[in-house]
């Protein structure tokens, strides 16, 4: 197999026992960018002489001493940052037009951490504009296609980066999810996406798109690699006041933990009209095989559901007009009418919802609304120690098909977007495919229990390993 | 005809001296800095920067609350408040809205006034030309930019962006400009007594709205009882206020008040309605003009900041923040403790400066040797030394400075001769015909005229304290 296609496990393996170096690694993944982005349009700014240089630096670390990874867990490891984390000296878009030309003078606290961690920055992906959108056709700069199929969307609003990742284009690729934008890519790109718990990973430097709803989060290929990430991403940040101090865990080492009588929910509501036949199917296969592995699988019941959606669609875009009322082109920028459709939209939606006489009946209600979907999941998890769901009602749709139609665009997210709302952690694994392209489940978990999702991916991932199969571009 | 009465209340902005800005780690000390060098992403409102509210912040807010008698309350938030301005890099400033940290005080002023006007709070208590004055709230924010129009362009500088702003709102108790001047003396000085903030108005460190509206006829005063029985009255409010910007003085406030009271009488006068609205004034003209109207106001959409969890305050740690002795409690000690006269301790208690080396002297063991009375040290503070109290001066070399002026006075009454003082007393009356006619009809100041002319008759060779009382024996023949 080809070194790009490895997993960070299995890469840092190689790199101690130096069958390769870190300069070859990155090499091969610019190597493959030179190759097949131009079909894809995963990333939107290369920064391939840094990039060299900082894997030179990563050999000469390891040539040191192996034990450089031991302070540095992703030394030489070839990654793409989604465009809305802020990179000192290097081009920050949003995927955004009006701030095509932007050179942050400060890295985003993850970035930061990541650099330290001794990750190789290889450049910036695609995404939709400024996050909004679940299939990466919102981006100012054109779509990201489905490396399984380049009639497909890769799912968004991360579009970029499940592209480049499932391409073997980098070895991990950073994503926000507010409503489904880490794990609809990893579900449509057969890659494991972690939606952190709010506040477990800073914020502070990623370009806001909903503040109370933003989790900062990744994706790769395999649940250890995911276990891996977060431990360098996670944890309080002084720059964030919305960051939690809870202790960051040794999250991969809860991967070899069974999940024998473990109590899994699946919420009834989610398994209703709307959902294809196919993605059901596929869904009640995987409880099958949780079972088989000695979980307890349940029914649950998240009662207020249906208003998810409504909540989730007033609170997001009155949050998203008041972030993006700094874009005025006085400082840095052009002009506001560079702004895209859907962030017009978003704008209005949200300038509307806040407005004097109209606060009350939108912003106010639907702000008691999120207080009883955070409830369903308490008590959801008062029951269950997880909950599963599939990831989206449909497979990867086709470029062009939903863009016409904002709410069935919307409408992508149903499954997700309750999760955001409710502040939860949830973890996008494999769960195979339907028509040769890739569905996924997402593991939904109690706040701060991320080692839960792990422990409960993994054992998954082991049974099925459908991350061992490769798109053919 | 019925009196026509001004309804007055009070927006004031006081920026705090914390050492670093509200939401970030820049110096809040920006005055005379170069434009934009105390600057950051947070405070440009870079893309991705999040603001980390300053502790100190809050706390001198809470400060500030107690000082003025308000409710802290347990449980506070910031909010987004929102207008498009090109100072403001954010699109809106972090506020408080609904839930800010203080609110329901009151501030007791004396009015020194000797006439006592009748005022708008029925509540209010009235002793000794006291008035209560009421504090709706007392909420921190942050400040804007500063625009820089030079020939045709405008420039921003940000380094005021983001210094720590707490606003005070007062309700509509005052009737009468007079009344306002002495209640924002008062609240600058116990400002400066807290040391939150030097409330420089020329540096815009203090800025004053008032809100001013007026009924030309009696109010339709609504009586109801509360719960606890006791009468209480409503008020009806006039359905109009107009609020004034742009003032950097106390003696400008008075001026803008006055004039749009005079303004608005005059509308009414005439049977029309003065329109809601904000105003600017216009120092050199004195007068207000229109800035925008109610049609024009914004919409603020306000929503509480997601970036900031909502503040919880322990009781425990309201009751540690100590307030400092105030201006009124020193005032009152002072005269009970040094029985020094109320003038004089009114004015000692102005600047906490004097109070400090006062209080210092006073405790100071060499001042006992001197066999000096309080009130003469305070005559010294006040007429000799006052320029020289900024300089820093230590209390021993005061002292030093006090003992040297009493050995003076004790030389000068040694070698003095009394009939030589007599001698000049009685040729400066026949000199200044004037000024000793107006004193007996009155005119009480005139003494220090005839006190300045005898010292320099006697080339300043006396103690001025003994000619005016020897004066005001001769004069009182």
């Amino acid at each position: 197999m080809e070194i790009y296609y490895l997993t960070i496990k299995e890469a840092i393996g190689g790199l101690k026992k130096k069958s390769f170096s870190a300069l070859e690694l990155t090499k091969a993944c610019l190597q493959r960018i030179k190759l097949i982005d131009k079909k894809l349009f995963a990333f939107l700014t290369i920064d391939e002489s840094r990039a060299i240089e900082k894997a030179k630096e990563a050999d000469r670390l390891i040539r040191k001493s192996t034990e450089a990874f031991r302070t540095k867990p992703l030394l030489g490891i070839p990654i793409g940052l989604k465009d809305l984390f802020t990179t000192k000296d290097l081009r920050t878009t949003a995927g955004a037009k009006i701030i095509k030309d932007y050179i942050p003078p400060f890295d985003a606290t993850v970035v930061r951490k990541l650099k330290e961690a001794g990750a190789i920055i290889l450049g910036k992906t695609n995404e939709d504009a400024w996050g909004h959108g679940s299939s990466g056709e919102n981006s100012d700069y054109g779509p990201t296609r489905n490396p399984y199929n380049l009639d497909r969307v890769p799912g968004g609003s991360s579009s970029g980066s499940g592209a480049a990742l499932a391409s073997g284009e980098c070895l991990m690729a950073t994503g926000t999810d507010t409503g489904s934008s880490v794990r609809l890519p990893a579900a449509f790109c057969n890659l494991v996406g972690l939606k952190p718990t709010y506040g477990r990973v800073s914020r502070y430097g990623i370009i806001a798109m909903a503040s109370s709803f933003d989790t900062i989060g990744h994706i790769t290929r395999t649940v250890y690699d995911n276990a891996l990430a977060l431990e360098v991403t996670a944890g309080n940040d002084p720059y964030d006041a919305t960051s939690s101090s809870i202790p960051v865990l040794n999250y991969a080492s809860f991967l070899e933990k069974k999940i024998k009588s473990l109590k899994i929910g699946f919420p009834k509501e989610y398994l209703v009209e709307g959902i294809d036949k196919s993605v059901e199917e596929n869904f009640y296969d995987t409880i099958k095989i949780f079972e088989k592995l000695g979980a307890k699988l349940k029914k649950v019941s998240l009662p207020h559901t249906e208003y998810a959606m409504a909540c989730y669609y007033i609170l997001v875009p009155s949050e998203v007009s008041s972030n993006l009322a700094r874009f005025d082109g006085i400082r840095y920028g052009g002009e506001r009418n560079l702004f895209g459709a859907e962030a017009k939209r978003r704008i209005m939606l949200g300038t509307y919802t806040l407005s004097a006489g109209y606060y009350d009946a939108y912003y106010l209600k639907a702000a008691k609304v999120r207080r009883l979907i955070k409830q369903d999941f308490e008590r959801a998890f008062a029951e269950v120690d997880v909950m599963i769901a599939p990831s989206s009602p449909s497979i990867p749709f086709k470029i062009g098909e939903k863009i016409d139609n904002p709410l069935q665009m919307y409408l992508s997210d149903v499954f997700m977007c309750p999760v955001n709302v409710a502040g939860v952690p949830a973890l996008n694994i494999p769960s195979g495919f339907i028509e040769g392209l890739p569905v996924g489940i997402q593991i939904i978990g109690p706040h701060f229990k991320e080692e839960l999702l792990y422990q409960v991916g993994s054992a998954f991932e082991q049974e099925t390993k459908f991350y061992q199969i490769k798109p053919e571009i | 005809m019925n009196k026509p009465k001004s309804y007055i209340g009070l927006e004031v902005h006081v920026e705090l001296m914390t050492k670093s800005k509200m939401f970030c780690q820049c110096s809040a000390n920006y005055f005379a800095k170069e434009p934009n060098s105390q600057v950051c992403p947070v405070c440009l409102g870079l893309p991705g920067a999040l603001p980390v509210p300053n502790k100190k912040a809050v706390e001198w807010t809470v400060l500030i609350g107690k000082a003025l008698n308000c409710k802290i309350n347990n449980v506070s938030k910031f909010d987004r408040k929102h207008y498009f301005y090109p100072d403001l890099p954010k699109g809106y400033q972090i506020s408080q809205y609904d839930e800010p940290i203080a609110n329901n005080g009151w501030l007791k002023v004396k009015s020194q006034k000797s006439k006592v006007k009748s005022s708008n709070n029925e509540t209010m208590k009235q002793s000794n030309n006291e008035k209560l004055f009421r504090i709706r709230r007392v909420h921190l924010e942050e400040d804007t930019g500063k625009l820089l129009h030079v020939g045709q362009e405008t420039l921003v500088d940000f380094n005021r962006s983001g210094v720590p702003l707490v606003e005070i709102v007062t309700e509509p108790d005052f009737d009468n400009a007079d009344d306002v001047k002495f209640f924002l003396e008062e609240l600058h000085v116990i400002i400066r007594y807290l040391g939150v903030s030097n409330a420089d108005m020329e540096k815009g460190s203090m800025r004053i709205e008032p809100n001013i509206s007026v009924v030309s006829s009696q109010l339709s005063v609504v009586s109801k009882k509360s719960k606890t029985e006791k009468l209480k009255t409503e008020i009806r409010l006039p359905n109009y206020k107009v609020e004034v910007k742009n003032i950097n003085s106390f003696r400008f406030v008075k001026q803008a008040i006055e004039y749009e009271v005079e303004r608005q009488i005059e509308l009414l006068g005439k049977g029309k309605t003065p329109l809601q609205e904000t105003r600017g004034f216009d120092e050199k003209k004195g007068v207000t003009y229109s800035q925008r109207s109610k049609e024009e106001a914004h919409d603020y959409r306000y929503f509480p900041e997601p970036d900031i969890p909502p503040m919880t305050f322990a009781k425990k740690y309201i009751a540690s923040i100590n307030i400092p002795e105030l201006p009124q409690q020193k005032l009152k000690r002072y005269i009970k403790d040094f029985k020094i006269k109320e003038s004089d301790a009114f004015t000692l208690t102005r600047e906490l400066g004097m109070t400090k080396s006062f209080e210092e002297i006073m405790m100071h063991p060499e001042i006992r040797k001197l066999e000096i009375t309080a009130q003469e040290v305070v005559n010294l503070l006040l007429n000799k030394f006052r320029n020289q109290l900024s300089t820093d001066k230590t209390a021993e070399k005061l002292i030093e400075e006090i003992a040297a002026v009493k050995k003076l006075k004790v030389d000068i009454a040694n070698s003095f001769n009394e009939a030589e003082l007599n001698n000049s007393i009685t040729l400066i009356i026949k000199k200044n015909i004037v000024a000793v006619n107006d004193y007996k009809k009155g005119k009480l100041n005139a003494v220090m005229f005839l006190v300045g002319a005898v010292m320099r008759e006697l080339k300043g060779k006396a103690d001025p304290i003994i000619v005016k009382k020897k004066l005001i024996e001769k004069l009182s023949i």
